[in-house]
């Protein structure tokens, strides 16, 4: 066959060179509904359907020059049957009708091949959701040649101010269909867009990134002028003891250590008596000045407004003024508990439970300029880096401070710093916070996205000094 | 599988792509967990696609697509190029790649007992029980298991003339007991924490390690933790437990040594590296008795870095890493290998999946073993610590400071094991501690552990190394200071 002749259409290849977009509902809920008529023909007693579509595209640079580009697009069904208190999870991204038949076969057998499990509930029917608009046509649309021209302008500032720029400008899109046998129904979609960058002076760097549903709310040459000012001051660094100091911690900074506060909060952690809330609930524990909710409808966030079984995602608080009041519940750990379920399971069957996915950490006035003001001596965090538990239940981790530590002296910002390694309480950090900011969406490497606020935190530990 | 290869090939030349290679990926999971008692996972899944790297225009451009007819592999292929010209927008030059000879070839891994033939009423079986061997133990308040299967068949082609059928068998089998107690949470992982031990074999895996055995073993220590003396704060010498001794290796060798890491191109996410290019040959990284290789080579063992071929059509390789204590080699890429005076790639190009380009990472980076039996280095120990079974990792992004921290520590006093301690870690400087290396357990104590979630690149993927190392001793290393609050 000649090569002419194996080519498609010209027209089909030029709307996938432009920029392909998802598949309709419709055809998505076609698929839940074809599996779901060939469950009722094996007379399987439940089946739940979950279908999901990732479109991805990220262009990728460093050295000042575009190094990796890719897109990727799947479509994945993932099929969950139950049947005599048994329960198992089938996934394949092969839609045909006899690979979807054989996927949810599978989950049958796996599911026959346990012993019963007694906890486990019919699964639930219909719900109702509060609407969440997440779909940006405007990122939807972003294209390859719009992505690298933005690139390709970070890497002449950079080369302007004689640096070296690195980082990634993401677009992508996504959908989720979920139904199960008793006629839930319930379908999401959203964009998604993220651009971050590291600027190099020499072997000192900073870094700026942000992401959003909506690419026009975030400028990538803006940031990047962040970061190339920043890695600007950051050269020359001078060594200070390790010890403990004040520090004003951008957000990005918070959010990747407040956020492995997130399991913590789901009540089956608490009842595995692995959460850091074990035996606390009710009692204060963090500072007056902290509230933490978890919050999908909030205008900053992303995410479906329903979670792994389909219930409807609930806004709960889980710290108020200091004290652990309450935890997210699925609808299992809620049936033990004697409470409502929050909407915040995980697909079944899984050991975990539920998890908070949508973290407000309640803001406060300080301006970042006010805390620096206000500051007679401590240090500005840009960012931390490989953070890591130390102790569950004291909450101690450890990482480093990366792309920005500078000393800040008599209410203004002065010489950077060497990194420092911390070893620090994320309990006691959360005693400790003197000042709060305003809580926007913030965006980091170690954390999902969360609303939180730059923190100026006492008596933050810092043990160890790095050699750059 | 070939022709949708050849298909998105010839689509990727009458585009004029100058080079590209396809990847058509099958992966197969089998997830299983326990959790005090319960099944907590039970899942499996199954993924088609492909993947077409390109170079046009002089840049790279990748896309990937499930959609398996002429038509989706045509378009993908037809994508990929579109966005090679889109990246020639901000290039400073061509691609250049060393060069491979072409290979057609089939290779399958080890793996005598393929687990997805074993029937899951016998993993479960095994499973439950060993997580009622935890529970057995007074004192225990969370019993975990997990047993994770994978098998990959890779059909690769390039326009080089390569075509390459590889099939990688995945087995991974762990158990931990929880002992929440007072104000402390207290666990001890078998045979390794997070997931247990890893290798490319099959069921074998889980019927060599004897859960029933160890499980009770395991939960005793968990509960014994909690009466344990605090490991002390201290500058001491440190004999570190094989598993814990194969992360060592992995973040304080196997990452620094990626020559991507070394060239910037992962700044802006994983870092850089403390060992630029002036360093190779010159560097002291270790003492003298330090030597450490990344094997690809089935010769090396069924660890999670083997293989016959890397994800750019280039045999698997054994390289110098530290030899005699001296740095001597990079794990480098075919677009790489020229820029420290290679020839050819190291072959360390590997995939996450088909929708994910390959990139440099580890194969198995192992320390070779030394002449010292365990018990004869404990003996020849006045004062020191044996720690073992990683609780916590972190390293900074060019590779120099880290610190861990084990589940359990062990006093060594006058050449004898003493008291348990609890919460030991230790800290140091990459050279500065691989220098104060001066004793490595022999073969007989040396395992090649897996690292089943090693997290490189953007979008993310991870993937698994493997790490042979024996227990080794280390002096003057600063120890406790994790939870020092001074």
């Amino acid at each position: 066959m000649s090569a002419k002749k194996t080519m498609p259409a010209t027209a089909t290849l030029q709307k996938t060179v432009l920029g392909e977009q998802l598949r309709s509902e419709r055809e998505l809920r076609a698929i839940v509904a074809t599996v779901l008529r060939l469950a009722k023909s094996l007379d399987i007693e439940e089946t739940e359907v979950h279908v999901e579509e990732v479109i991805d595209e990220l262009t990728r640079f460093a050295n000042n020059t575009i190094h990796q580009h890719m897109a990727e697009h799947g479509l994945t069904v993932s099929i969950r049957t139950a049947v005599d208190g048994r329960t198992a999870r089938v996934t394949t991204n092969r839609m045909e009708l006899d690979a979807l038949r054989t996927a949810l076969e599978g989950s049958l057998s796996l599911a026959a091949s346990q012993p019963k499990d007694p906890g486990l509930l019919p699964m639930p029917g219909k719900q109702s959701y509060r609407a969440v608009r997440r779909f940006v046509p405007a990122t939807a649309v972003l294209s390859a040649e719009h992505r690298a021209r933005a690139v390709k302008h970070v890497c002449e500032l950079a080369e302007r101010n004689g640096q070296v720029a690195a980082g990634i400008f993401e677009s992508g899109q996504s959908q989720t269909v979920l139904g199960n046998s008793r006629g839930l129904a319930a379908s999401y979609r959203q964009t998604q867009a993220e651009f971050s960058v590291t600027m190099l002076h020499g072997s000192a760097a900073s870094w700026a990134k942000a992401n959003s549903a909506d690419v026009r709310r975030f400028d990538p040459l803006s940031l990047a002028k962040i970061a190339s000012e920043k890695a600007n001051r950051a050269q020359n660094p001078v060594e200070l003891p390790p010890g403990k100091y004040t520090v004003i911690l951008e957000p990005a900074a918070v959010l990747d250590l407040a956020g492995f506060l997130f399991y913590d909060f789901a009540a089956t952690a608490v009842e595995d008596k692995r959460s850091c809330f074990s035996e606390r609930l009710g009692k204060p524990l963090l500072g007056k000045n902290i509230s933490i909710s978890d919050d999908v409808y909030h205008p900053e966030q992303l995410g479906a407004p329903f979670d792994g079984e389909g219930m409807p995602r609930q806004r709960v608080v889980l710290v108020d003024e200091g004290v652990p009041r309450n935890l997210v519940y699925s609808r299992r750990s809620a049936k033990k508990a004697g409470k409502k379920p929050t909407g915040h399971g995980l697909g079944l069957p899984n050991e975990f439970g539920e998890a908070p996915m949508n973290l407000v950490i309640e803001g406060g006035t300080s301006s970042l300029e006010e805390m620096i003001a206000s500051t007679d001596r401590g240090l500005l965090v840009t960012r931390l880096w490989y953070i890591r538990e130390v102790d569950p239940y004291e909450k101690i981790m450890t990482g480093m401070t990366r792309d920005g530590l500078f000393l800040v002296e008599k209410g203004k910002i002065g010489r950077a710093v060497r990194n420092f390694r911390f070893n620090q309480s994320i309990l006691e950090m959360l005693r400790n916070v003197q000042r709060l900011g305003p809580a926007h969406r913030a965006t980091g490497e170690e954390a999902f996205e969360m609303v939180v606020p730059p923190m100026k935190v006492g008596n933050f530990q810092f043990s160890e000094v790095t050699k750059f | 599988m070939w022709d949708y290869c050849g298909h998105a090939l010839e689509t990727a030349r009458l585009r004029r792509a100058t080079y590209a290679d396809v990847r058509v990926m099958h992966m197969r999971q089998r997830d299983l967990t326990t959790k005090n008692g319960l099944v907590g996972t039970l899942g499996q899944s199954e993924s088609l696609g492909l993947g077409i790297r390109v170079v046009a225009n002089g840049a790279w451009g990748f896309a990937s697509t499930d959609a398996l007819t002429r038509q989706g592999v045509a378009a993908c292929a037809a994508k990929a190029v579109a966005i090679a010209k889109a990246s020639a927008l901000a290039k400073k030059e061509n691609v250049h790649m060393a060069p491979e000879a072409a290979y057609v070839d089939s290779w399958q891994g080890p793996c005598l007992k393929d687990p997805f033939e074993i029937p899951l009423e016998t993993q479960l079986e095994l499973l439950l029980a060993a997580d009622a061997a935890i529970r057995g133990v007074k004192g225990v308040t969370l019993s975990e298991t997990d047993m994770q299967f994978r098998k990959i068949d890779t059909w690769f082609a390039s326009s080089g003339g390569s075509k390459i059928h590889q099939r990688r068998v995945i087995s991974g089998c762990g158990i931990v007991a929880t002992c929440f107690q007072g104000d402390a949470i207290q666990k001890r992982s078998y045979p390794n924490s997070f997931g247990g031990q890893h290798i490319l074999g099959g069921y074998e895996l889980i019927e060599s390690l004897e859960l029933l055995k160890h499980a009770p073993v395991t939960a005793e220590e968990a509960v014994a933790l909690h009466s344990a003396a605090q490991c002390p704060e201290k500058t001491g010498t440190l004999i570190l437990g094989g598993s814990q001794l194969g992360l060592q290796i992995h973040e304080s060798v196997g990452h620094p040594i990626e020559l991507d890491r070394v060239l910037g191109q992962e700044a802006n996410f994983a870092g850089t590296s403390f060992l630029t290019l002036d360093q190779l040959h010159h560097l002291q990284y270790g003492s003298s008795i330090v030597n450490v290789v990344a094997d690809a080579r089935a010769a090396h063992g069924p660890g999670l870095g083997t293989f016959a071929y890397d994800d750019e059509g280039v045999p698997a390789q054994c390289i110098d890493v530290i030899k005699d204590g001296q740095f001597r080699g990079y794990l480098s890429s075919r677009e790489t290998a020229h820029l420290i005076g290679l020839e050819r790639s190291g072959g360390t190009m590997r995939t996450e999946g088909w929708n994910r380009l390959p990139m440099i990472r580890m194969t198995n980076v192992s320390l070779l073993p030394g002449p010292w039996t365990l018990n004869n280095l404990i003996a020849d120990t006045d004062d020191g610590i044996l720690m073992e079974t990683n609780r916590s990792w972190s390293i900074d992004d060019r590779r120099y400071q880290f610190q861990f921290s084990t589940e359990i520590g062990w006093e060594i006093k006058g050449g004898k094991k003493a008291r348990m301690l609890k919460n030991p870690s230790y800290s140091g400087i990459t050279t500065e501690f691989w220098n104060s290396c001066d004793a490595i357990c022999n073969a007989g104590h040396w395992v090649l552990w897996g690292t089943p979630n090693c997290g490189k690149g953007q979008p993310m993927q991870t993937m698994g190394t493997g790490h042979g190392a024996a227990p080794a001793r280390f002096c003057k290393v600063k120890i406790g200071t994790a939870f020092s609050r001074e």
